[in-house]
């Protein structure tokens, strides 16, 4: 389908671009910028006039709960919601039931997924043996199966020695390991930010150096193993810190951190609010400050949504035993641009943190507006706010610290591979 | 941040679930109530009208002597009727949830629920989908917060000292898994005391807990010193386990109330405990049984502290 941008507002971190122009769209591909190929007869113009046209986004953390989980959400609920948020590209943890451990298993959701053709798939694969820290993986065959990198998701990978050699085995192939640091014994089974909130409320708190030490071992590790390493929602202005000196070091880390992290803070917990209980926690106004500051000095990479949607019943229960997570496909955007404006930031940087850069850690072509590039395009309305509710997303999980908040930037299409997947 | 969901549109006590946030006119409200109540469990005939008809469901997800039996006498003796439900080997074992419990007990027209759990936030999560016409009263969640425990022990305190603005307060022991203690540090603020210590070692207490408002000392030496109100807290065996502390004996001779260790106190101090105490590890017999000891009519001023929590509830 040939499809004509006009007059959009085109934004590209790779290009440097932000200008007012055209983009033609033929063969899946982007055709032209600001120039109409001779003959171009467009099926479809869409007048971008006071739109701004981007990348589409690629979100890091995104959890479609397929295998298993589908009482949560299912692929066609969490798919239609990432293009609904003008997320074009995603990588979804290995946290499934059964996890992302086997060849089989990942062949059939890239199968599915692809027979969706609504977003881009991309699968990484468990670090260990059901997660349980034991085990290697077939890493090998699991890449092959269509697994872009490894990881432990929020499982504790307990033995040290496991890690290194998971990653000595990873860097073997030139594969990427993720791993969020949380030092399972220091979390002890801790659920809010050890901190006045917690304090106040009798939460059992996970401490700061629950962040810092995993980090630490992590970096020591990787040095070690030379292996690529990719941290996942650092919480945390220590951990910040410990990423920037690792960088100014030279280790090949790359570093996101979760939207829900950039915007809120253990004080939204206010009276017991469950959709606030998050992996990692809510933490101090410091450190979600020391979070934007790492975003802005590229310490940290990226955002990612960290989507995790939740039945409504899991979320009905005291603090302390409801299930952890947000859904934020749908709100990756608007958070994203809410916080740009908030923070001052130049808007093409701050799509930089959920376009390029993202995409550049997943090692896809994708997260940029270049000519013969494919043609995954986010078009939203700066000016219009949306209200976040139940009725207003189309995730399965309406779990969101967000519900009842009034969003800057309305997506109006999503483009996958020069198909309009996505239009309001 | 949401309205204090304790207090309904007028700002009259809905549910009672922290002392934090409470005004003080509501504190001594609920105080000065339990004054006039305390006549009555002394009168012949114990019992006034004025819960008659109502039901009072005692949901207890965790087990519980004294504070279920005095909320029981109070409800009773306010004419209501009780309804106690054991939940720890009921439908919570058969798999229901919280939600669903306390829907299924709405259902049979419950006026109140008495509502202890394991989980800190438990009463709030009740409170905020009951109808608007049920009270609900948090007997203890996790280690959050125990108000009427509180508030039987600001009305002790208000009983031997007369007033809150000239005196200090320490409460020893474990703070950090002490809901008792969360909910005294609120009480003793809101109403006016001018000092309040914890005395605990470091592994007992929470972090940041001088932003309560909280001197800390962890020499119970220094801590007792001037001290007017001494409030010993139930250290719990699991403690040993959980490498909060190496024994109960080396516990007993650094943090036990000892009668050598009370003289370091006023005079004319009084000494509390929430109960049930461990002899020997955080008190001495001599002391809890001694003088100064104001322990069992603590458990006596419950009962009217209760009522009267009970009877504002069903006035508002």
């Amino acid at each position: 389908m040939k499809i004509h941008i006009k007059n959009g507002r085109l934004v590209d971190p790779k290009n440097g671009v932000d200008t007012i122009g055209d983009l033609c769209i033929a063969a899946g591909k982007i055709a032209s910028i600001n120039s109409i190929p001779a003959g171009f007869q467009a099926c479809r113009v869409i007048d971008a006039t006071g739109l701004i046209v981007c990348p589409g986004l690629v979100d890091l953390s995104a959890r479609l709960r397929k295998p298993g989980l589908e009482y949560k959400a299912t692929l066609e609920s969490e798919l239609e919601a990432a293009a609904a948020g003008g997320v074009t590209s995603l990588a979804c943890p290995p946290d499934t039931d059964p996890p992302l451990d086997e060849p089989g298993l990942v062949e059939m959701l890239k199968h599915r997924t692809k027979s969706l053709d609504q977003v881009h798939v991309y699968p990484v694969g468990a670090l260990t043996q059901k997660l349980k820290g034991e085990r290697l993986t077939e890493m090998a065959e699991l890449r092959d199966a269509g697994c872009i990198a490894f990881s432990h998701a929020d499982a504790p990978l307990v033995n040290l020695h496991v890690l290194m050699q998971a990653m000595q085995y990873a860097s073997t192939f030139g594969f990427s390991v993720w791993l969020r640091p949380q030092e399972a014994s220091l979390a002890n089974n801790g659920v809010a930010h050890d901190g006045e909130i917690a304090t106040r409320l009798g939460l059992p708190p996970i401490p700061v150096c629950a962040e810092t030490i995993a980090l630490s071992n992590i970096i020591y590790l990787a040095r070690e193993a030379a292996v690529k390493v990719h941290l996942c929602r650092i919480s945390s202005a220590e951990g910040v810190s410990l990423v920037r000196t690792a960088k100014q070091q030279g280790l090949p880390v790359t570093c996101d951190v979760s939207i829900n992290h950039v915007h809120l803070s253990e004080m939204d917990i206010d009276f017991f609010n469950t959709n606030c209980h998050l992996v990692p926690p809510l933490r101090s106004l410091h450190d979600r400050h020391a979070l934007s500051r790492g975003l802005i000095d590229g310490t940290i990479d990226a955002i990612c949504s960290d989507h995790a949607p939740v039945d409504e019943d899991a979320k009905l229960l005291p603090f302390g035993q409801a299930e952890v997570g947000a859904m934020g496909l749908e709100l990756l955007l608007s958070l994203t641009f809410k916080w740009a404006t908030s923070m001052n930031i130049p808007l093409i940087e701050a799509l930089n943190t959920v376009t390029l850069a993202p995409a550049r850690i997943l090692g896809i072509d994708a997260g940029h507006l270049t000519l013969d590039a494919p043609a995954d395009i986010c078009i939203f309305d700066p000016e219009e706010y949306w209200h976040v509710s139940a009725a207003t997303i189309k995730s399965q999980g309406k779990n969101t610290p967000f519900l009842g908040r009034e969003l800057p930037g309305r997506v109006k299409f999503t483009l996958t591979d020069g198909n309009i997947v996505y239009e309001s | 941040m949401n309205r204090n969901p304790q207090l309904n549109k007028h700002g009259e006590l809905q549910h009672l679930l922290s002392t934090e946030g409470l005004p003080v006119s509501i504190l001594l409200h609920i105080l000065d109530t339990a004054e006039s109540f305390a006549g009555v469990t002394e009168r012949e005939v114990k019992k006034i009208p004025l819960l008659r008809g109502k039901s009072v469901f005692n949901l207890f997800f965790e087990s519980s002597t004294r504070t279920r039996t005095t909320f029981e006498i109070a409800a009773k003796r306010l004419s209501a009727d009780v309804i106690n439900l054991n939940i720890a080997v009921s439908a919570q074992s058969k798999g229901e949830t919280l939600l669903d419990t306390v829907n299924n007990l709405s259902a049979m027209h419950a006026d109140m629920f008495v509502v202890r759990h394991s989980q800190s936030g438990a009463a709030h999560m009740i409170a905020s989908h009951v109808q608007s016409e049920i009270h609900v009263i948090n007997a203890g969640d996790g280690r959050h917060a125990h108000p009427t425990q509180a508030l039987l022990d600001m009305f002790t305190i208000r009983r031997y000292k007369k007033d809150f603005h000239n005196l200090r307060v320490a409460i020893v022991g474990d703070i950090l898994h002490s809901r008792v203690a969360r909910s005294q540090i609120h009480a003793l603020t809101t109403l006016g005391v001018p000092e309040v210590r914890v005395i605990a070692p470091k592994t007992l207490l929470p972090s940041k807990v001088e932003r309560l408002g909280v001197h800390i000392y962890h020499d119970i030496t220094q801590g007792l010193k001037e001290i007017d109100v001494i409030i010993m807290l139930r250290l719990q065996n699991e403690r040993m386990l959980g490498a909060s502390l190496p024994s109960t004996e080396e516990y007993f001779k650094y943090y036990g109330l000892t009668q050598e260790k009370l003289s370091l106190a006023k005079q004319d101090a009084i000494v509390m405990h929430p109960g049930p105490m461990n002899r020997g590890v955080e008190i001495d017999s001599a002391v809890a049984d001694g003088k100064q000891s104001v322990i069992l009519p603590q458990v006596t001023f419950g009962i009217a502290v209760r009522m009267a929590v009970m009877s504002i509830l069903a006035g508002n």
